[in-house]
């Protein structure tokens, strides 16, 4: 393909963006259109379970880039504005405004939004968390609430129920695992973050299944399990998972599955890509589908998609990886943590709760973990983990 | 080209040292960046907007004076 006339990028976040700033890097000078439905200027994510639910960034904090750094990238971003269909042979997004952008290639990096509960939408004090208002409302809850319940065991679930305990509030963090985050950290670590919360005072309950909410006039009373029993609660964060956001693709003809379905180029279909949350796409070292949601493959995909849309005709393949920061523990996962993996503590030691550790199945390295050793972890990664190794990642 | 970091947002994920190591490296204790080169030479600079680009933190700002 020749350098495209124009490039739209829908869904101005931290993939979004990362796609504008690679095709720039990389020389493109061509018409740069950025489509977001936020109000607000890209922003990280990330530090909305930490720094901004925690009240020590302001939201301006965690913008991802500067006014300046935004003028120079010459993107036209149009913002607050959705995107509601795609004609893929023209090329042509519409918007909810009714602009209608055509161009030579079309990028989706719209991202996923939270799942949820049945009866969830209009009651009062069940907060989602995915978005800075999301963030901002959620702190002002929290800071009158008594009790508050997480309903959900995975990542965000785990950092929200350790931000609201260091401000204060009662937390119970309820999940069908055996400890939060053992789909991704497997059994030692996610049994080391288990102790670390109990340490804290949260309240973990490990293998219970919530199944709805309990309400008295249009508030929320607690979390019903499907054992009938109810988690009393003010506060309920529900962090159960997050689908896909491509109801706007509906009638595009693209292949929706979990995600946008994409080639290894990342490609939808002749023109069209897809980047971060949203894509899903065929990894060859990992051999299959695969759909990340860490900030780290936003940017690196988002490079990776770039350069295909200038004519590079590169596979993408990464090893994913992604940290969490909770009370102390600052915690990196290169490659993948299987449960049967097994686990080769190389430095530090796990008493001390400062230690890096390599994964290992049929004797071949296909994770790397840190805990409080972030540099470590990545210098293993470099050692072991130059080839992503196949190892099931997809859900 | 002059490069500054916020350590504050580092998260430790390295990716910069992935992209330039003449530029970046990591403390040893807690992950977080260590600029090597805050002015690095011209033929360093591709790699350094590309370290800046992906730091999944935003922790690395350029500026582009000559
Ligand atoms: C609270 C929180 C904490 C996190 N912490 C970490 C962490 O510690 N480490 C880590 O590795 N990852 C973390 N992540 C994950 C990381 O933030 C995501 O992987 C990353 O934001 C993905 O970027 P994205 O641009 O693909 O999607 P998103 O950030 O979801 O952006 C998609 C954008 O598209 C917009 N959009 C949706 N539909 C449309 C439409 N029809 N038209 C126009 N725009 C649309 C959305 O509103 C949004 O602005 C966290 C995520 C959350 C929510
Ligand atoms: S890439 Fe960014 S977050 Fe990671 S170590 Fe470098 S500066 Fe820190």
């Amino acid at each position: 393909m020749s350098t495209p006339a124009g490039v739209l990028v829908v869904g101005a976040s931290a993939a979004g963006l990362a796609t504008a700033e690679a095709l720039r890097r990389k020389g493109y000078r061509g018409a740069l259109t950025v489509l977001g439905d936020e109000p607000h200027v890209p922003y990280d994510r990330p530090p909305l379970s930490k720094q901004v639910l925690a009240g020590q960034w302001e939201p301006e904090r965690a913008h991802v880039r500067s006014g300046d750094a935004l003028e120079r990238l010459d993107a036209r971003l149009l913002l607050g504005d959705a995107a509601v269909s795609l004609d893929v042979a023209a090329r042509t997004v519409r918007s909810a405004s009714g602009r209608d952008l055509t161009a030579d290639a079309v990028v989706v990096a719209t991202g996923v939004r939270p799942r949820v509960l049945p009866g969830q939408a209009g009651l009062r004090g069940v907060h989602v968390l995915r978005s800075l208002d999301d963030a901002l409302a959620l702190r002002v809850r929290l800071l009158g609430a008594r009790r508050l319940v997480v309903a959900g065991d995975g990542v965000l679930g785990a950092e929200v129920a350790a931000t609201a305990r260091g401000l204060g509030v009662e937390v119970v963090l309820a999940g069908p695992q055996s400890a939060p985050m053992e789909a991704q950290l497997g059994p030692l670590a996610s049994g080391l973050l288990a102790e670390l919360h109990g340490e804290h005072g949260v309240d973990v309950r490990p293998g219970v299944a919530v199944e709805g909410l309990a309400s008295a006039d249009g508030r929320v009373t607690g979390v019903r399990l499907t054992t009938g029993d109810v988690l009393d609660a003010d506060v309920v964060v529900v962090a159960l998972g997050a689908v896909p956001n491509t109801d706007w693709l509906e009638n595009s003809g693209l292949m929706l599955e979990n995600g946008v379905v994409c080639d290894s180029r990342c490609s939808a279909a002749d023109g069209i890509y897809a980047v971060g949350d949203v894509a899903r796409w065929q990894h060859h070292g990992l051999g299959g589908l695969v759909r990340l949601e860490n900030r780290t493959n936003a940017t690196e995909q988002a490079a990776a998609v770039a350069a295909n849309i200038l004519g590079a005709d590169l596979p993408y393949a990464p090893v994913p990886h992604f940290w969490t920061d909770q009370f102390a523990a600052r915690v990196q996962v290169h490659g993948v943590l299987p449960a049967d993996a097994q686990v080769d503590v190389v430095e530090g030691d796990i008493a001390s709760r400062r230690f890096a550790a390599v994964y290992e199945r049929d004797g071949r390295a296909v994770g790397v973990l840190g805990w409080n050793m972030p540099k470590q972890a990545r210098l293993l990664r470099q050692r072991h983990l130059v080839e992503p190794r196949a190892a099931a990642v997809d859900s | 080209m002059k490069i500054t970091v916020d350590e504050e947002k580092c998260c430790g994920a390295g990716s910069c040292v992935l992209a330039a190591p003449e530029v970046f490296d990591q403390r040893d204790e807690d992950g977080v960046v260590v600029l090597l080169d805050a002015e690095p030479a011209e033929g360093l600079h591709a790699a350094v907007r590309e370290a800046a680009d992906v730091c999944p933190a935003a922790a690395i700002a350029l500026s582009e004076q000559a």
